[in-house]
């Protein structure tokens, strides 16, 4: 009895492992982070519109504003196409070619970022430079880089929802004289489409954090620009800190520390607005 | 549509037009799902099509220098790491689990918090990750091998153990009943019983944690660090495949071998991908 009790309390210790790694997560990248942004000011920090460490300016506004670019630009190219991927999958693929198709989509979330960024690299860059112009490293490339690799968090969560709602939709529908199209367009997604925004910000937490494939097509100039600027190069929150943690000192180590902080809170945003609506999907079935 | 038909004919326009609708619906739809297989099958192809001829055997010797740009050492270290940090995550993430699903109670106040922390874990990116363990076990390991692992393990808990509640979840009363009523203890039922049959699905959720731990890029940099030599202690330095792929692309220098080390890669988890799916499938059709 004395072994059934030490293994209970040994299999709660495991479980509250998570509860530590994210405590322990929190209070180390605050720790470490609040004292740089304390050092160049809250507001400077957000909303500085120039980042050269050698010259004591630490703005991360463009990178701010790099990661809003690069994720938007993933969502417009991604979603449309993932939502689609996702209703032929549940309600036009012949059944034939369902275990392949889907095996290829569970593929395309295992690839590491590196070869996404790599094929980036030699394939989407040159693609860019020839067709559309500029030097290819661009808002532009990152954002069908981004779009390609969160195709399979939105496909995925976009199926399951479409699957979930009940055939009686579909059938009330079809009952009703509308097409095999019209029912699940008209009936079935927009009755999923909780899960599916569920999926759209999932997949915003995946392109906001991807960093290496970032890193190898998106130029990484940290330079202000606007949204129309497709073509110049741009650089991210995650795509800094990698680049320049590598011989960064003192302030500046802290000020990329304290970016960390910033794109973790962003990801916690994300986070809890994702298991709300994942809340409310429940709550709706 | 409010349009009444009130004839035959502007009926019968109607249909058409439906099904001209129909038609186009189903084309966007075919065409995307056509286009997303499409860029896989370009990426897969490409990739091997450009790298397997670069596939020479120095890439695989036994040292690294600039000359032979030898994958050798970072296939060991990612090994290294691999086992690492499955030795760590799996009795944590396996027991976690079984808390879970065999001792909680609903009445239980941790659970929630358990749950809500484990899918945080689940959406941090991993250059956070990497930035944590390089403030955290670098104290303690410096860049090693074992900062690397630590901090992968944590990055994988919540996959195992999500995948193992699942499995636990799926394994019915009647054996754990059956087993109570052969006047077995709880916790010999949970070893003897349970965690067997639930076995297939750990197993699915271990073999995709691998696929991780070998893409993983961005978490290793600064705690794994990026030294060359494979690594013979767990103290030591060592970059992994997928972190010696992206030095080996940023230089430009040897973009053949950046080609070859992406079909490694490629190959790699397309392997565990296909291992993972054959469990799954295995289990379905029991």
């Amino acid at each position: 009895m004395v072994k059934e009790k030490v293994m209970k309390a040994v299999f709660f210790a495991t479980a509250c492992i998570s509860i530590l790694a994210v405590g322990l997560i929190c209070i180390f990248l605050f720790a470490n982070g609040m004292p740089g942004i304390r050092e160049i000011g809250l507001f400077k920090f957000l909303f500085g519109t120039v980042w050269r460490p050698g010259n004591g300016d630490y703005g991360i506004l463009p990178m701010i504003l790099g990661s809003l670019y690069v994720t938007a630009g993933a969502i417009i190219i991604g979603v449309p196409i993932g939502i689609l991927t996702a209703a032929f999958l549940a309600q036009f693929c012949p059944a034939r070619w369902y275990p392949a198709i889907k095996a290829g989509v569970e593929l395309m979330a295992g690839i590491p970022s590196v070869v996404y960024g790599f094929f980036g690299l030699v394939v989407i860059v040159p693609f860019v430079r020839n067709t559309v112009g500029g030097k290819g490293y661009s808002i532009l490339t990152a954002s069908i880089l981004l779009g390609i690799m969160i195709l399979p968090t939105i496909v995925n969560v976009s199926e399951s929802a479409i699957r979930a709602v009940p055939k009686s939709y579909y059938e009330g529908s079809l009952a009703l004289g509308a097409t095999h199209e019209r029912s699940v367009y008209r009936m079935v997604l927009p009755a999923a489409k909780s899960g599916i925004f569920a999926g759209v910000i999932l997949g915003i937490g995946r392109a906001i954090g991807e960093t290496m494939a970032v890193i190898m097509v998106a130029g990484n100039q940290p330079a202000m620009r606007a949204p129309n600027e497709l073509l110049k190069g741009v650089c991210t929150l995650t795509a800094n800190i990698v680049i320049e943690m590598g011989y960064a000192q003192d302030l500046h180590r802290k000020a990329l520390i304290a970016t960390g902080v910033v794109l973790f809170v962003f990801i916690l945003i994300i986070n809890i607005s994702f298991s709300l609506v994942k809340r409310k999907v429940v709550r709706e079935s | 549509m409010t349009v009444v038909a009130n004839d035959e004919k502007s009926y019968e326009k109607i249909i058409a037009k439906n099904r001209r609708t129909a038609t186009a619906m189903r084309v966007v739809t075919i065409a995307a799902a056509l286009l997303t297989t499409l860029v896989l099958g370009f990426l897969i192809v490409y990739i091997l099509v450009k790298g397997v001829p670069h596939l020479t055997p120095e890439l695989f010797a036994w040292e690294y220098d600039s000359e032979n740009v030898s994958m050798m050492p970072a296939l060991i270290n990612t090994i290294e790491i691999a086992v690492l940090t499955l030795l760590l995550a799996i009795p944590c993430s396996i027991g976690a689990a079984i808390y879970l699903v065999e001792y909680a109670n609903a009445k239980n106040r941790m659970i929630p918090f358990i749950r809500m922390t484990a899918e945080t874990l689940t959406g941090i990116p991993s250059i956070v990750y990497g930035l944590f363990g390089m403030l955290f076990f670098n104290r303690f390991f410096g860049m090693s091998i074992i900062s690397g692992a630590l901090t992968l393990a944590i990055m994988v808990l919540p996959v195992i153990m999500r995948t193992t509640e699942e499995a636990l979840i799926a394994v019915p009363k009647k054996y754990r009943e059956g087993s109570f009523g052969l006047g077995a203890g709880k916790l010999r039922t949970i070893f003897r019983i349970v965690l067997p049959a639930a076995l297939p699905g750990i197993f699915s959720g271990i073999v995709l944690s691998v696929g991780r731990i070998v893409g993983e890029t961005a978490a290793l940099i600064y705690t794994a660090g990026t030294f060359t030599k494979a690594a013979t202690s767990l103290g030591a330095s060592g970059r992994t495949l997928a972190v010696h792929m992206y030095l080996l692309s940023k230089e430009g220098l040897n973009t053949d071998q950046a080609y070859a080390t992406a079909v490694v890669l490629l190959v790699l988890v397309i392997a565990i991908n296909f291992v993972a799916g054959r469990i799954v499938r295995g289990r379905q059709q029991d």
